[in-house]
């Protein structure tokens, strides 16, 4: 492939959305309100559609007739490149409320960077990514101050989920060896320039939710180079079964 | 790409009776060029190219959508082709006065302006207009509603449940 690392590149923004949409897609009728079940499957839904227009990208840079669904559906687990944060299970509504702040604080200055991007097909993609993505902050952000600063079971809760998905944060800001090179290029976003303002931004919610921002210094890393926590095979299988089943099924 | 740095839309004359048939599925009494979401529309050697661009990227309404467009373009006898377009970003700013009033005659309140929208989705405000007694004594239920694009509220004063169309820019 001519652009193999601008497709490995374009693969590590879309498997973040796609394997953390499918996780929010699992509380479809389980969220614990109604609303809270509306919101969760919304973002979900935004995130699969953003997720279209980058595999659409990939699969024209791949240009041997890959589509967005064979991209999505058919690679095996060590090439999926999403970080581990997104892939941590929704196990109660504190944890799926930290995973999404903490990755969509992310996700928005990571996108707000990439508008910037000479690659015009990237930057429009951001452009109508960064509205939607506004609007997934401001609502894990908000549950994130409601539960800190709530009772004193939700905010145990929440600060217990914040401690637990902590480690996985690090691993945002890392490059693999093609993200250097699309940065070296001038097209991609140079993720560890964002390290700074994301820990100080996150650290001011926690501080307004009355939560302790943990001090614990063992971050876990590999996703992005695709090596993962047990619980996306989980995923993939129901993610990927009726492809495996059935090739080349269509609705 | 066409018309990567401008927000004009180019619509020929002889198609926007044909395109103003074609009604979201999502809120029917919309047309989709009161939405904003057709960008362009041109006929080159009697096939109609159309560019229409996505409210939310997520938006299921976008397949139909493209499909309406060709079955009312075949009716009055045009072969056409649709493609999907991202930028410029669609924005609330497209829809017209014609569709604002469609929507709040539908029970959906018509999108605010940025700095209102934001008052009201993070810090409860009460202006948002009910869509059946004109109160604003409503509350935000949730900042996600029924379709991507909506919030959910209710009246304080009749009690009704309704939906508000998001600021998008």
């Amino acid at each position: 492939m001519k652009n193999e690392n601008l497709y490995n590149y374009i693969l590590g923004i879309a498997d973040n959305s796609l394997i953390l949409g499918q996780r929010l897609g699992e509380l479809t009728g389980h969220g614990p309100s109604l609303e809270t079940d509306i919101a969760c499957t919304n973002i979900s839904l935004d995130l699969f559609g953003q997720v279209r227009s980058y595999f659409q990208y990939a699969g024209k840079i791949a240009g041997d007739g890959r589509s967005e669904d064979d991209i999505a559906m058919l690679r095996k687990e060590r090439d999926y490149k999403n970080v581990l944060l997104v892939e941590q299970p929704n196990t109660n509504f504190a944890y799926t409320i930290g995973r999404q702040f903490l990755f969509d604080a992310y996700h928005l200055a990571f996108l707000k960077e990439l508008q910037k991007s000479p690659d015009l097909t990237l930057s429009a993609i951001a452009n109508k990514c960064v509205k939607e993505v506004s609007y997934h902050e401001r609502f894990s952000s908000d549950w994130v101050r409601r539960l800190g600063d709530g009772t004193e079971e939700s905010r145990e809760k929440m600060q217990e989920a914040i401690n637990d998905l902590w480690m996985y944060t690090d691993e945002l800001f890392h490059q693999t060896d093609a993200d250097k090179e699309v940065v070296e290029q001038g097209i991609g976003v140079d993720v560890t320039r964002l390290k700074d303002t994301y820990y100080n931004y996150v650290g001011e919610v926690l501080e307004e939710a009355t939560l302790v921002v943990p001090e614990s210094k063992y971050f876990h890393k590999g996703g992005k180079n695709g090596i993962h926590t047990e619980h996306l095979g989980y995923i993939l299988a129901e993610l990927q079964y009726m492809q495996r089943a059935y090739p080349n099924m269509e609705w | 790409m066409h018309s990567m740095t401008t927000t004009d839309q180019h619509i020929d004359e002889i198609l926007m009776p044909i395109l103003e048939t074609v009604s979201d599925p999502e809120i029917p009494v919309l047309s989709i060029m009161d939405m904003g979401v057709v960008r362009s529309a041109i006929i080159i050697d009697g096939k109609v190219k159309v560019e229409i661009t996505p409210t939310y990227s997520g938006c299921p309404a976008m397949d139909v959508i493209g499909d309406d467009i060709k079955k009312a373009l075949k009716d009055a006898g045009y072969d056409s082709e649709v493609d999907l377009i991202l930028h410029p970003a669609w924005t609330t700013d497209w829809i017209t006065p014609r569709g604002r009033k469609a929507l709040e005659d539908y029970g959906i309140a018509a999108p605010l302006e940025a700095e209102a929208d934001k008052d009201v989705l993070l810090h409860g405000k009460r202006i948002v207009k009910c869509t059946n007694c004109g109160s604003q004594n409503t509350r935000l239920v949730s900042q996600f509603g029924s379709t991507a694009c909506k919030a959910q509220f209710q009246c304080e004063d009749c009690q009704e449940p309704f939906d508000y169309f998001k600021c998008l820019k």
